[in-house]
């Protein structure tokens, strides 16, 4: 048992890894709430948020359980370790790359759709692929439902752990905090996220 | 381009926390060779009263060709940068993107790792700026969430239609013009944003051909410069309402939107009245999803003998104010009105936008007034560009507009000057005896280290 939960609390520590980054989402929230000056529109902010980096996580993450029940493991490996070194260094070369198209006045659908082109762009998903790729999926699971379902499962318990740090961030900010500490504690979360791809690349490429 | 492990220390989410900035150190400014035979220069002045070299340039940075025409110019990356949407704090506040409005050539003017002595370090060519966007004569600046948005009065062949174009903020590379779709809009001149809103709102001048030599008395008298106001959907890049002030009301010049992102109103000024020469600042606001304009300050123009007057106003027997560059505080209180014909900057209390107070006014130069600042002897000019510090309690001005209309207006010549004034908390005005710099150049856009009330847009209140 204790085997099968690492994985798991990965998955949950990325998704508190998201939820804290301002990059992401909660800052957002907080933005549309001092614009409209209520806390409803923080709170109202956060489910399409959550949902559009959902859909990115699991867009990613069927991908690659897809790969997984077709290709060989060392070819899936080698293949996801090649992405994500690749993704690590396009962002490192292209630091500020966002979204077009975007503004302040969108509604709940261009919200989540920001937020997917942002997790994505962001290669959130990409991320999950070792984790996953550390279960024996294909040993244990014969046919794609049961992938599916981890994969979803995957990227549930991820989102969740974001929308919960998301929601605590944002109201604490909004309500207590103000938004002068960002000068100070905006840390370069993107030049982390950058070497953190690399490194996970790095790793499962000498462990396939 | 360098990435920062912590945001730029100058950029502040809110216009309330940009005020708590520290005082510039620090000023930048533009000039311009008349005569066009020498390079123009972006001149560091020392702006620290606790100098050695306190009031004096310290730097002066020729352009690598000559003609120009320096006039207005911005930052790379501002408060903006930290916008929820594209957010992109670790970009640097570094360089200084510096049109020729007359050449249509953009410098990227690097101010590290010396702040007092920046350096050229790449030149976007007219032609960049004509094949990939179709533009010339660039004019303003402003650093956006997601690029450098620059506008332009002409196409590239000097007519209409002006416009906006962008450029990346990491390579400066020219990504094409704005306008997705430009629906009546035909003229330019100024534009700036409520970011909140998703609003961009642009104004009009004339194009190229219709003021680089001079302002034509045919086309002023059939109200042929502009005299609209356009607002767009800045995501969508689309046309969605034209605002006419009437014919009448010819140059709709510098617009100051609310620095509060929550705020949907601004200020524009408009140089001149056919019906009486007076000039005038209206505001623009929202009201039931529908943007309307209305004339909140009227200045009357200042009866003069004829023999006084320059030829092109002799016929009217009186000097225009010619409000030619207006300025907002940032707490969106103050608005600072520049009359460069009558020589006089006025002061006002906008803390309700569609009732101004004025609270102070200050006479320097002036086509028949001349006054002077203790000392200083007769001034030429008047008070034209305007720049307010964060804090709101320094404001810099300069006296030249344009050198075609210079001559026009001001036919003894310009001898430039920059000066300080002082805000009180209480409203007043006071020009600071102490700080009076001329220069041998013509002087015309100001900006402060680190920022000021005319650089930087917020996306939090």
């Amino acid at each position: 048992m204790t085997q099968a939960l690492w994985p798991w609390a990965a998955f949950a520590l990325l998704g508190a890894y998201h939820g804290i980054n301002p990059g992401m989402g909660w800052l957002f929230a907080v933005a549309r709430g001092l614009q409209q000056q209520t806390r409803r529109a923080v709170l109202t902010s956060l489910l399409p948020i959550a949902a559009g980096h959902e859909a990115s996580i699991v867009a990613a993450v069927l991908a690659v359980a897809f790969t997984e029940h077709v290709v060989p493991p060392h070819t899936v490996r080698l293949l996801a370790a090649l992405t994500l070194v690749g993704f690590g260094v396009y962002t490192l070369a292209r630091p500020r790359r966002h979204p077009r198209g975007s503004g302040m006045r969108v509604g709940a659908a261009g919200l989540a759709w920001w937020s997917f082109l942002m997790a994505s762009a962001h290669g959130a998903g990409l991320m999950l692929a070792p984790v996953l790729l550390g279960m024996p999926v294909a040993d244990q699971y014969s046919d794609l439902r049961s992938l599916t379902g981890t994969a979803f499962a995957a990227a549930g318990i991820h989102v969740v752990t974001m929308l919960a740090v998301m929601a605590l961030v944002s109201v604490l900010v909004y309500e207590k905090l103000g938004l002068g500490f960002l000068r100070r504690s905006w840390f370069n979360l993107d030049l982390a996220w950058s070497g953190a791809l690399l490194l996970s690349g790095t790793v499962t490429l000498v462990t396939a | 381009m360098a990435t920062l492990l912590k945001p730029d220390p100058t950029f502040y989410p809110s216009p309330r926390l940009a005020s708590e900035a520290p005082a510039e150190t620090l000023g930048y400014m533009v000039t311009f060779d008349p005569t066009g035979k020498q390079p123009d220069a972006l001149v560091t002045v020392d702006l620290d009263p606790k100098s050695k070299t306190f009031t004096k340039a310290v730097h002066t940075l020729a352009m690598p060709n000559v003609g120009d025409e320096l006039h207005h110019f911005g930052w790379n990356a501002c408060s903006s940068a930290l916008c929820p949407y594209a957010p992109h704090p670790h970009i640097e506040r570094r360089y200084l993107l510096v049109p020729g409005l007359r050449s249509s050539r953009i410098y990227v003017i690097d101010t590290k790792p010396d702040p007092r002595a920046p350096k050229v370090v790449k030149t976007i060519e007219p032609e960049e700026i004509a094949s990939r966007a179709g533009y010339s004569r660039p004019h303003t600046i402003h650093c956006g969430p997601d690029g450098i948005y620059v506008s332009a009065l002409g196409n590239a062949d000097g007519d209409a239609p002006g416009g906006i174009f962008v450029l990346d903020h990491d390579t400066f590379a020219v990504k094409g013009r704005w306008e997705l779709d430009r629906g009546p809009q035909r003229l330019a001149y100024d534009f700036w944003w409520h970011l909140g809103y998703d609003t961009l709102i642009s104004s009009e001048w004339g194009t190229p051909k219709m003021v680089e030599d001079g302002v034509n008395g045919e086309i002023l008298l059939a109200g042929g410069y502009g005299h609209q106001l356009h607002i767009w959907d800045l995501p969508r890049r689309r046309h969605r309402q034209a605002l006419d002030l009437g014919k009448e009301q010819q140059m709709v010049l510098e617009l100051r939107p609310a620095h509060d992102p929550t705020k949907a109103y601004g200020f524009v000024g408009v140089v001149t009245s056919l019906a009486d020469l007076s000039a005038s600042v209206w505001v623009w606001h929202q009201e039931g999803g529908a943007w309307k304009v209305e004339k909140v300050i009227e200045i009357p123009a200042e009866p003069a003998p004829a023999e006084q007057l320059p030829e092109i106003l002799k016929p009217f027997g009186a000097v225009p104010p010619l409000v030619t560059d207006i300025n907002l505080s940032l707490d969106d209180h103050w608005l600072y009105v520049s009359a460069w014909g009558t020589g006089e900057i006025k002061r006002y209390d906008v803390s309700d936008p569609f009732k101004p107070r004025e609270t102070g006014s200050v006479r320097l130069g002036g086509i028949v007034g001349r006054a002077a600042l203790n000392g200083s002897g007769d001034l030429s000019g008047g008070p034209q560009m305007v720049e307010v510090s964060r804090d709101g309690k320094r404001v810099y001005l300069t006296n030249s507009l344009y050198r075609s209309w210079d001559e026009q207006f001001y036919p003894d010549g310009i001898k430039s000057w920059l000066v300080k004034l002082d805000a009180g908390e209480d409203g007043s005005l006071k020009a600071d005896s102490d700080f009076f710099v001329e220069f041998e150049q013509r002087t015309h856009q100001v900006h402060l280290e680190g920022g000021d009330a005319s650089s930087d847009s917020y996306c939090y209140p």
